[in-house]
């Protein structure tokens, strides 16, 4: 399968990510190269009877009390955020 | 005596019989990263002040005789993925170079509570993505054997501090192989617990239906003793397991009643010739102390490879979308709206293999590839695990070797990814099945590089892989480590 530049910039804007014209050319390539090698590979084998298998482990919800306990203090966890003010973190506008 | 040569159980006894104090333990293990650390780059951080309040505080227990657990006192280092309250925890990328956590993971709350002291964090590849060290943002990682080579990776720092003796054990993280790898390519022993033996909490995720916090040893008594401290039950963690043993009773010189399967798919193909003789040699050692040894076919074998790449990509993917400039981490100087401010942060906080990772876990979970990608390799991960399933209803143990090849040089396989992919072949099996397995050295290449071998154990079979490891260890004067030599 061919993998193009417009499809490896439509898929870095879905991750939120900014590209060089360097990096497309060589993640396009990559991308190529990996696709095409994982997907040979899979299709090789018929999976028509299997059940995914998301997880390893029986996985059961786990429930516990819902009781109030002493959490993080707010300015402890603010001190990692690049910007902050009256105790919250700050973003750009968001709402015109 | 040279104190940084002692293994943990060693020094423990030491300690306890006041032949060395936990203070000059400390101060040498100090010693040694201040004169080998700038050659090796093992480390981020150094804590040298914390460790050495640490140390007088466990000396002045000991001297007030109470009663310790056996690695208090015993300088340890840490991978840098590992939460640690108050000091920098980088992920060994440029996104996290200011994060310093307000809390500590599980597992060094469980170090902490046992005394233990810590030397400082280690380098390893940007968010555990890689088998060379070679992505981290703090710079390559050099193998002590031979600078010129890697030491794997991802926690190839950890593998590269305990084989340097600049830390007396360290905990790594082990998603594909991470540790089994480095460990190989360092002359380490590392063991990878079985999927939720070991709380993730406080791990920064990556991989999170494979993540697994694993400890790196100069022997396999030590990785023993610190499996006896980190595993169990943790509330935090929502697939945490009650499964617990006490992995020091597994010790025993004995493996006359054990199965050894060889899969012949783990000895053709590229695979180092050395590497192939040496396990195959260790296969011999086994059957002259009485275990049953056999060959086993293991035909999926190769398919492991991909499926990981995909589920661990696509894990990644969603885990590393949290980072996005606003509650810790970088930022960008110079943004515009919202979504410019996470493009921009993100683009510059993160290194290419992460992105390429990224955008590959994008790329499978994406409406059109989804069935043909994630969907098809959660399937094969099935047929996988049934595999191993049905090989251990033959077979107590598996070995094979833990990579290749052994140590390659720095920049021979960052061309191509998918030559640096191929590295994590004999690993990434026992994480994609949930497995446990450990890495132990068993001799040297032509080079004088250590080849790493490895045993693959059923879920929670951590007690016969360690008495396997130590029966082949005690037999072959293994015991205590092998010297780098520097």
């Amino acid at each position: 399968m061919a993998i193009t530049k417009e499809d490896i910039e439509r898929l870095a804007d879905l991750a939120r990510l900014n590209l060089t014209p360097e990096e497309i050319e060589r993640l396009t390539g990559d991308m190529e190269t990996i696709i095409n090698y994982s997907m040979s590979k899979l299709n090789e084998l018929n999976t028509d009877d299997v059940l995914p298998m998301e997880h390893v482990l029986p996985i059961r919800n786990v429930f516990r009390e819902d009781i109030c306990e002493k959490s993080f203090d707010r300015e402890e966890i603010l001190k990692n955020a690049p910007e902050k003010a009256e105790g919250c973190f700050l973003v750009p506008k968001v709402v015109e | 005596m040279e104190l940084t040569k002692l293994t943990v159980c060693q020094a423990a006894d030491k300690i306890r019989k006041k032949e060395i104090s936990v203070p000059e333990l400390t101060q040498a293990y100090l010693d040694r990263i201040n004169e080998l650390n700038e050659k090796i780059g093992a480390y981020i951080t150094v804590c040298g002040q914390d460790a050495g309040k640490q140390a007088d505080y466990v000396q002045k227990k000991i001297d007030n005789k109470e009663e310790l657990p056996l690695i208090a006192g015993i300088p340890a280092g840490i991978n840098d993925n590992i939460c640690t309250s108050g000091v920098l925890t980088s992920c060994g990328s440029r996104m996290l170079s200011n994060f310093i956590p307000p809390y500590d993971a599980t597992v060094i709350k469980k170090l902490s509570q046992n005394d233990a002291v810590m030397l400082g964090k280690l380098n390893m590849d940007e968010f555990a993505m890689g088998s060379s060290n070679e992505t981290s943002w703090y710079g390559q990682v050099k193998n002590p054997w031979n600078p010129e080579r890697v030491p794997g990776g991802s926690s190839g720092g950890a593998a590269a501090a305990v084989a340097s003796r600049m830390a007396c054990y360290a905990l790594g993280s082990d998603t594909g192989g991470s540790v089994r790898q480095a460990s190989s390519f360092c002359g380490a022993v590392g063991l990878k617990p079985t999927y939720g033996l070991v709380s993730r909490y406080g791990l920064a995720a990556f991989a999170s239906s494979m993540d697994q916090v694993a400890p790196v040893a100069r022997d396999v008594t030590d990785c023993a003793v610190v499996m006896n401290v980190i595993a169990g039950h943790d509330p935090l963690d929502s697939i945490s397991q009650d499964r617990r043993e006490d992995y020091t009773s597994f010790l025993k010189n004995d493996v006359k009643d054990l199965k050894i399967g060889l899969p012949k798919e783990y000895f053709s193909g590229s695979i180092q010739e050395e590497v192939k003789e040496k396990v195959l040699k260790a296969a011999k050692v086994f059957e002259s102390l009485g275990a049953h040894v056999e060959e086993i076919s293991l035909p999926l074998f190769e398919y492991a490879l991909p499926v990981y790449y995909i589920i661990s990509s696509a894990e990644a993917g969603s885990n590393l979308a949290q980072y996005d400039g606003i509650k810790y981490g970088y930022r960008t100087q110079q943004f515009g709206d919202l979504v410019d401010l996470y493009k921009k942060s993100r683009s510059e906080g993160f290194g290419e293999e992460v992105k390429r990772r990224i955008l590959f876990g994008t790329y499978v979970l994406s409406s059109g590839n989804y069935d043909a990608f994630y969907n098809k390799a959660l399937k094969v991960r099935r047929m996988i695990f049934e595999e191993f399933r049905n090989a251990y209803q033959k077979v107590d143990i598996i070995l094979g070797p833990t990579a290749p090849s052994t140590a390659f040089k720095i920049g021979e396989k960052t061309v191509n990814p998918l030559d640096m992919y191929f590295n994590d072949a004999y690993t990434v099996p026992a994480n994609v099945a949930g497995l446990c397995a450990i890495s132990l050295p068993c001799g040297f290449d032509s080079n004088g590089l250590p080849v790493g071998m490895q045993i693959i154990g059923k879920p929670y079979g951590e007690g016969t892989i360690l008495r396997a490891a130590f029966t082949y260890e005690k037999n072959t004067g293994g015991n205590g480590g092998i010297d780098c030599g520097i």
